[in-house]
């Protein structure tokens, strides 16, 4: 894990501590500013092909940022974690924290993939694979 | 690996993906055959580069280049209302390989493209799902005017296992890219009824 100064927040009203911290980011402050720079949420298990969908009912949503009112929108039909990605334009890290956060507010309803070891999968499902690639 | 305090509320209503690797070398075609068989054109996500410390050593000591990313090409084709197969275009770039290791964790199998003007560039790949156990089938892209060859001489030139499945396809090409993916699933179903329990 790196840490530096990504490990932690800066200290609020800390004036010179703010300066260092955005002086030195680079290119790292645009795509984690969306998590308040996390980079380790409650999404930070979460796989890229855990399928996720909004939950009905589910509480009132009380964050204000556009990207999460954006996922909900999107997970009115269930879709993987990197299909909201590709959809957001955000790295896959960042949307796995929006979305671990959703998860734990009771947003949305997540199903995590198979995850068998390969080579080692239930005949049935690679069955229903084939059968289903025939159908295409 | 999943995480214990999600897994502890799993919701049977949703469906449930499982992916196949599309792997290869640079330009082989991953990307196109992965858009020909997708039921959506293929969507591309980015993964983040970030820990430096885990001994990536081309990155290695470029301050300022503190992050990197890693594009990732996938599509998807909906088997049934409980289960949605994705394919993944694995990174070509050698550098990237850590990030196969991820992708490769629980996927149902994987198809190595191969160009016989480069068959070379098959050779990683090969061996990184031979290594991690992986099944696998190799497609041979055959591009226009590439020299052809036989089953034999790619099986030597790759020096494969006499089980593992070769198959010659167009990657632009829907239908052929189907032959392929059902000789990959055949292949699975093969291995899956014959490995013994326990």
């Amino acid at each position: 894990m790196t840490t530096g100064w990504f490990g932690g927040a800066p200290s609020e009203g800390d004036g010179e501590n703010v300066e260092e911290w955005y002086e030195d980011d680079g290119p790292m402050v645009r795509p984690y500013a969306v998590t308040r720079g996390r980079t380790v949420g409650a999404g930070h298990n979460l796989d890229m092909l855990t399928v996720v969908a909004a939950a009905h009912p589910a509480p009132r949503l009380r964050r204000t940022e556009p990207e999460y009112h954006e996922i909900l929108r999107l997970c009115r039909t269930s879709l993987s974690v990197a299909e909201v990605a590709a959809a957001l334009r955000l790295p896959l890290a960042v949307t796995k924290i929006l979305i671990g956060d959703l998860i734990a507010e009771g947003n949305l309803n997540f199903r995590a993939p198979l995850q068998q070891r390969s080579g080692h999968h239930d005949v049935r499902i690679l069955r229903a694979v084939l059968d289903g690639i025939r159908r295409i | 690996m999943a995480s214990a305090e999600y897994d502890t509320a799993p919701r049977r209503d949703l469906a449930v993906s499982v992916k196949i690797l599309i792997a290869g070398g640079f330009g082989v075609g991953k990307t196109t055959m992965v858009g020909s068989i997708s039921e959506i054109t293929p969507l591309r996500t980015e993964e983040l580069i970030t820990e430096l410390s885990s001994g990536v050593d081309d990155l290695a000591g470029i301050e300022n280049k503190t992050t990197t990313t890693v594009a990732l090409d996938f599509g998807r084709i909906t088997i049934d209302d409980n289960l949605v197969l994705y394919l993944f275009g694995t990174p070509g770039q050698d550098r990237f390989w850590f990030l196969w290791d991820e992708l490769a964790l629980g996927a149902l199998g994987a198809v190595v493209l191969a160009d016989t003007r480069r068959l070379e560039n098959s050779f990683p790949a090969v061996d990184f799902f031979e290594s991690r156990g992986v099944p696998f089938v190799v497609a041979v892209n055959c591009f226009d005017r590439a020299p052809l060859y036989t089953d034999r001489d790619v099986r030597e030139a790759l020096d494969l296992d006499a089980h593992t499945p070769i198959a010659f396809c167009d990657a632009r090409d829907r239908e052929s890219c189907k032959t392929v993916l059902l000789a990959l699933m055949e292949h699975l179903i093969t291995q899956a009824s014959s490995a013994l329990p326990g």
